[in-house]
């Protein structure tokens, strides 16, 4: 058997093919930077989770430290519980704060962690105690309007 | 007058021959993956698919995706820009072309420029009876000359999918960043930042290698099972193209409501 001219194009096509695929791993998605190769599990209880979802970012001073992984209505107490896979090389304080906040205006919502001083640390499997729901717009500015209302009636 | 029942029975017998037609063509899949050992022991028959298939398809999907990207970037632009948000016309590019345009529109390149000549090429053996001589010679026509077209255009379709969508990324950012001016960082790493690789590349991926199945598939199911004249095979050349691009798109309908459920 024989190497022919064939061969070459075909293996150049097939290099091709495969620098495009890296291309497409490495230069538009995001494959370099964003695996984490150990995670353990931290849980959070929210009343009102706004438009939250499962793969979203958990930051820390603004810095992706997680994904959420799931979400589900807990029939007892009435609130969601939110499941986050946490990356394995960061450890939180046990009184760290979670709270949802919305990335700019319209942007995606996020968890975000402010972190406490307690000494001791949040093991895996632990549920976060102090949370804070996501803002609710419509909640917001009917507060404002009554507020504003009730303030013009005590001037008259 | 037609007769109405004599409708109803060319109806029914029209419904009876596709069911038929897809009862052997999937008898002749289930024969060509039987038969596929001959097309990797005598890899040069493959190679020569791939090399018809794949290498002599690379000029279109290239200068194709190329200006799918340039229009994805004018568009993109235009739009996103009454929004104020011109910063992320990296991603709606990356997104939509290694999601859906990227395989959808390399697999329909394919099938009318591989496809149709490998219709074209088994639909004129059998009308030549060259495969019948084969046939004679002991030889099996599906190992020698079906399997190595399949193979190679099962092979060749995720690589072309993959160049058409660089391609396009590369022509979003020719038009957005070179042309208009959109902030080259922003364009970067708004797409790293929300194109998964798992999520949305390695699906594309699965969509481009299922739809090369589909297409290498009914090429030579078309070209195999075509009436053995030249007004036969000039039909079986037009199935091909028709039928690959409704079941590209059928399947790829399919294919996303199973991988892109949004996550909730």
């Amino acid at each position: 058997m024989n190497r022919t001219i064939l061969d070459l194009w075909v293996g150049f096509f097939v290099a091709i093919g495969i620098a495009a695929f890296f291309f497409l791993a490495l230069k538009v998605g995001n494959l370099s930077s964003s695996h984490m190769s150990e995670t353990y599990v931290l849980q959070a209880k929210f009343d009102n989770i706004g438009g939250l979802k499962v793969r979203g970012p958990v930051k820390s001073a603004g810095v992706v430290v997680g994904r959420i992984a799931d979400i589900r209505f807990d029939p007892q107490t009435y609130e969601a519980i939110v499941t986050m896979n946490i990356d394995g090389r960061y450890r939180f304080p046990k009184d760290t704060f979670a709270a949802i906040f919305t990335a700019g205006l319209l942007g995606e919502q996020y968890i975000g962690f402010d972190v406490g001083g307690d000494e001791k640390m949040l093991q895996p499997g632990d549920t976060i105690g102090k949370t804070q729901s996501a803002v609710v717009l419509e909640k917001l500015i009917s507060q404002f309007l009554f507020s504003k209302a009730s303030d013009g009636q005590e001037k008259q | 007058m037609p007769n109405p029942l004599d409708l109803i029975r060319k109806l029914g017998h029209a419904m009876v021959e596709r069911i038929w037609r897809l009862g052997f063509a999937s008898r002749f899949l289930v024969a060509i993956l039987a038969q596929s050992g001959t097309s990797f022991r005598r890899l040069s028959l493959t190679l020569r698919e791939i090399y018809f298939g794949g290498v002599l398809s690379l000029l279109i999907i290239l200068v194709s995706g190329l200006f799918v990207g340039l229009v994805l970037g004018l568009q993109g632009y235009e739009i996103l820009q009454r929004f104020g948000s011109t910063e992320a016309l990296g991603t709606l590019v990356a997104l939509s072309l290694t999601r859906e345009l990227g395989p959808v529109l390399a697999a329909i390149f394919f099938a009318s420029r591989a496809g149709s000549s490998i219709t074209a090429e088994i639909g004129l053996m059998k009308a030549t009876e060259q495969l019948k001589a084969m046939d004679m010679m002991a030889v099996n026509p599906i190992a020698r000359v079906v399997a190595p077209r399949f193979w190679g255009g099962v092979i060749s379709m995720p690589l072309l999918a993959a160049l058409f969508s660089a391609m396009g990324v590369i022509g979003g950012w020719l038009i957005g960043v070179v042309f208009i001016g959109v902030d080259d960082g922003a364009y970067w790493s708004q797409m790293q930042a929300s194109v998964d690789f798992r999520y949305d590349v390695w699906n594309g991926v699965i969509k481009s290698f299922v739809f090369g199945i589909a297409v290498s598939l009914i090429a030579v199911f078309e070209g195999y099972d075509s009436v053995p004249t030249a007004e036969g095979v000039s039909r079986a050349i037009t199935r091909t193209v028709v039928t690959s691009a409704l079941s590209i798109l059928a399947l790829d309908f399919i294919l996303t409501s199973f991988m892109f459920r949004g996550a909730s």
